[in-house]
């Protein structure tokens, strides 16, 4: 047999993004445990850099009477309560002081005037809570846990790509992966692995995700034995840019909202009034003017209708749209411009506040947003579903192997706040990494690598470049799976859609199956994409799958045929895992109960 | 639909050449747009490196019309109309495949920099406090996406090569950054003038003009520091206090 480098480590983690990169920061601190971080893209570029808002956390800077019981309640409320309270409360309770070991490392957020952290208002968020810098706050995540990761002693192998996880009989053992430069093998064995891979965005055709956003964790977990849970919960996020065609997608920040920008439709009417759900009602503004006081802190004032919650506000907009009241290029208008009427040096307070998105526009789309509105619609953002851990440890039901972030799920239930992901990224980075590290002191010598899972894994992986040419590429058939999961597993969905969709799966699934690239291993984006295609594909068919049991509609999950929520599907999530004869076996969970503290909490909060 | 022809580089390690492709350029398309097509329609195996096509993580750099910028915030329109779009890859690191080089000589010269080390907290709560003005110019510095288009254009890497003593504008920026941090407590300016080879630069702000995200590298980073180095090494007081162990 062949034979490929290998490499050891006690804890290994997939994913260089602020889960990973949080993780393997923790797992490093504990003595003795040898950390490995292995990443797709260079250090420092992975999707978190990409996130502007900011990081939800009860600091109660901004305002003193947030904590992090009003941060979990808003949470589960915006989840639709089918969330892990237990992660909804950890998470609350311990986003503050992950934020604050951030500004120990470095990081530089903005200041409120007595000099502590500023804190922004988003959607859903009941009090101003995100940490920021301007709208950059991604990349200053990504570079202080960077910076502060290279000095503790983590190896990183950057470029590389992981195609396998292996196993020794239940538990986990290591996994394959090819270097992208090279394309050589390498073959990598741990006591613990921590997924730490990211969204699925990639398999819709209008995303503000990344290339590397094709749910590689998901999926290697899943072939691995993991459950997934909450696939059904996609995020279209409500502003993405529409023109030009080139940008389209690209995500336009909910902080433009927060700093008081509105949206409009064609006749200029701000149509966000016009539809405010029953559960929000108590908190929201029931006049422009209310409105306006709320994102300039007059803690008086409730929160404008565009600040309801992603899900809301994205299918309002598709409303608008399908009605012909839409801006030119088919989306509505976003102004952020208008306030200029009511502050004084508006133009320098915008620039200031949102220095990313007036660079974005002026260069992409050549509009100043300081002048002129903004033509925004949905854009395919975040995945509430994923690998279904323990809320805890982020320990999935295979031993030793972990998940955080955005390829984790429970946290966000039906729907995600803004803001809220960051978050999630440090703290149970922080708590997989630990666990991880716990595990593998407790579980001696670690697996054993079989040399036939790692046969078995690499063939398939060259298969493409023995095949003599195939009626469709890579691109082809990525693009064919795009516009389909667009249009018939989108913002709106019905019965007779996706059961279409998963016909069209079944036939891309056999295409992907005969692709055949071109060119030799080095550095090939088209043999990457080939790749890509049985990941996109998996997770493809689990969001249907998913989204074709539910039937109700839930936060990210809008059913045309099923508009209602229903009691029934309140009280349990939808779980997925690999059968014996490799098919995807579906059943549901009833949510445990909830321990009487937190009710209490979310009946006071109501 | 215009017709546009793009001249890229194809090659490796070894050897390579420019090869001509052509594609259909709609509006507001950018050139990264372009190389994705190229792609899907004729070239399969071009190798080129992006993440956010937004312009915010530094990946796509590439050398188009013979100037360093990033191939996703470099619309097809402000180009020179009709002419075709030559895209190379950074001339000041070893290729690896067409548009790809091997940029980790700038990771390993930023393990040689000193971490941030903060002061002790300024409250019980263990938290610290800034006024804005006092860390803006360090944000402006922290904005940086990493693209290295300012190392590809410093003379000093690109024509002299000195790798091994100069570590380039980004690593000015990224020290100053630290020393300007209200909170650092560490010393670099030693490192900045040995290892560093801050000397090497002789302030043609070639780095500044290309720089995307507008920092001032040489006014703001490099002429500060170039100042803190004189007055560290070349004032008799100070050297005098170095000698005896003392810091700033
Ligand atoms: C434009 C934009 C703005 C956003 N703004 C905000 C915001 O303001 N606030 C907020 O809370 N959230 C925001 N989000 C969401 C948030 O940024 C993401 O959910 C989060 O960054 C995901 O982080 P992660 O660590 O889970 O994964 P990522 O950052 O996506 O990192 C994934 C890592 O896994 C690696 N990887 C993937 N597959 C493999 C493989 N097969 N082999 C090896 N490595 C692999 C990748 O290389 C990468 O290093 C935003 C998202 C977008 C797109
Ligand atoms: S100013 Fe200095 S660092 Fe910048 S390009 Fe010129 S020589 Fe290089
Ligand atoms: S300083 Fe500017 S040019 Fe240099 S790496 Fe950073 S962003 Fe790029
Ligand atoms: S792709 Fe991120 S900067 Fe160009």
């Amino acid at each position: 047999m062949a034979q490929y480098q290998s490499h050891e480590y006690d804890v290994l983690v997939i994913g260089a993004g602020g889960a990973g990169l949080r993780a393997a920061i923790e797992a490093a601190t504990v003595p003795g445990i040898k950390v490995g971080l292995i990443c797709k893209s260079l250090l420092g570029k992975a999707h978190t850099v990409m996130a502007e808002g900011g990081i939800a956390a009860a600091l109660g800077n901004t305002d003193e009477r947030d904590n992090w019981k009003v941060h979990f309640s808003d949470t589960m409320r915006g989840g639709q309560y089918v969330n892990n309270w237990r992660m909804a409360e950890l998470h609350a309770r311990e986003a503050p002081a992950r934020v604050l070991e951030l500004e120990a490392w470095g990081a530089l957020f903005d200041r409120t005037k007595d000099g502590r952290i500023l804190q922004r208002n988003f959607g859903g968020h009941k009090y101003p809570r995100l940490a920021h810098v301007g709208d950059r706050t991604g990349l200053e995540m990504i570079r202080t846990l960077q910076d502060h990761g290279i000095h503790q002693g983590i190896t990183v192998h950057m470029e590389y790509t992981v195609v396998s996880l292996l196993k020794d009989g239940d538990r986990i053992a290591g996994c394959l992966a090819y270097e992208r430069e090279r394309g050589y093998f390498h073959t990598f064995k741990c006591k613990a692995l921590v997924v730490a891979t990211g969204g699925i965005g990639r398999a819709y055709k209008i995303t503000s995700n990344s290339w590397e956003c094709t749910g590689d964790g998901h999926t290697l977990a899943y072939d691995a034995g993991a459950e997934l849970i909450d696939m059904e919960f996609v995020q279209f996020h409500p502003t993405g840019m529409v023109w030009p065609p080139s940008v389209r997608g690209i995500l336009v920040t909910e902080g433009v909202r927060g700093e008081g920008g509105i949206l409009k439709n064609k006749e200029g009417r701000r149509f966000m009034f016009d539809d405010i759900p029953d559960n929000y009602k108590a908190q929201t503004a029931d006049n422009e003017e209310e409105g306006w006081r709320y994102t300039q802190g007059d803690k008086a004032a409730r929160r404008p209708p565009e600040l309801l919650t992603r899900d809301h506000v994205a299918r309002c907009i598709v409303r608008e749209i399908k009605a012909g009241r839409g801006s030119p290029h088919g989306g509505v208008f976003l102004d952020i411009a208008w306030i200029k009427q009511r502050i004084k040096d508006g133009e320098a307070h915008i620039k200031k506040k949102l220095p990313s998105m007036y660079h974005q526009f002026i260069k992409l789309a050549n509009v100043d947003i300081t002048k002129e509105p903004m033509e925004v619609g949905p854009t395919t953002h975040y995945v509430m579903g994923g690998v279904r851990v323990d809320g805890d440890t982020q320990m999935s039901n295979v031993p030793g192997l972990f998940a955080a972030g955005e390829c984790a799920a429970g946290i966000n239930g039906a729907n995600r706040l803004g803001g809220n992901s960051l978050s999630d990224l440090l703290v149970f980075g922080k708590r997989a990494g630990e666990h991880a590290a716990k595990f593998a002191q407790q579980n001696g010598a670690g697996g054993k690598i079989d040399e036939a899972q790692i046969e078995s894994a690499a063939k398939r992986v060259l298969e493409p470049f023995d095949r003599h040419g195939s009626a469709d590429g890579p691109y082809q058939i990525q693009h064919a799976l795009q516009e389909m999961m667009q249009e018939l597993v989108g913002i709106v969905r019905t019965e007779e859609e996706m059961s279409r969709a998963l016909v069209g799966l079944d036939d891309l699934n056999k295409k992907a199956d005969l692709v055949a690239v071109q060119g030799n291993r080095e550095y090939n984006p088209g043999w990457h994409t080939a790749l890509d295609l049985h990941n996109l594909l998996t997770v493809s068919e689990a969001v249907t799958r998913s989204a074709l049991l539910r039937k109700e509609s839930r936060g990210g999950h809008f059913r045309a045929d099923f508009e209602k929520k229903s009691d029934e599907w309140s009280k349990k999530n939808i779980i997925l895992k690999k059968s014996g004869d490799g098919s995807m076996q579906i059943s549901t969970a009833p949510i445990p109960e909830m321990p009487p503290e937190l009710k209490q909490i979310i009946e006071e909060m109501k | 639909m215009a017709m546009g022809t793009f001249k890229v580089w194809r090659g490796d390690r070894e050897k390579g050449e420019f090869r001509e492709y052509k594609t259909d350029v709609s509006e507001g398309m950018v050139v990264l747009d372009a190389v994705h097509q190229i792609q899907a329609e004729s070239a399969i195996d071009l190798a080129a490196r992006w993440n956010c096509k937004a312009g915010k993580c530094g990946s796509c750099s590439a050398e188009i019309n013979g100037m360093p910028k990033l191939m996703c915030m470099t619309q097809i329109a402000d180009l020179p109309p009709g002419e075709t779009v030559t895209i190379e890859p950074m001339k000041a690191f070893p290729l690896i495949r067409d548009l790809v080089t091997d940029v980790s000589w700038n990771y390993a010269v930023k393990k040689t920099i000193k971490k941030f080390s903060p002061r002790k907290p300024d409250a019980p709560d263990g938290t610290w406090r800034m006024q804005q003005e006092d860390i803006e110019r360090v944000q402006e510095f922290r904005k940086c996406i990493e693209c290295f288009l300012c190392q590809d254009v410093c003379h000093v890497l690109r024509d002299h090569h000195q790798h091994a003593e100069f570590m380039g504008p980004r690593f000015f920026v990224y020290t100053a950054a630290l020393d300007m941090q209200p909170l650092d407590t560490e010393e670099r300016i030693e490192h900045l003038k040995g290892e560093g080879g801050i000397g090497f630069c002789n302030i043609t702000k070639c780095c500044t003009k290309v720089c995307p995200e507008e920092i001032k590298i040489t006014d703001n980073a490099i002429i500060p520091l170039k100042e803190r180095v004189v007055d560290e090494f070349y004032d008799p007081i100070k050297k005098l206090f170095r000698v005896f162990g003392g810091r700033r």
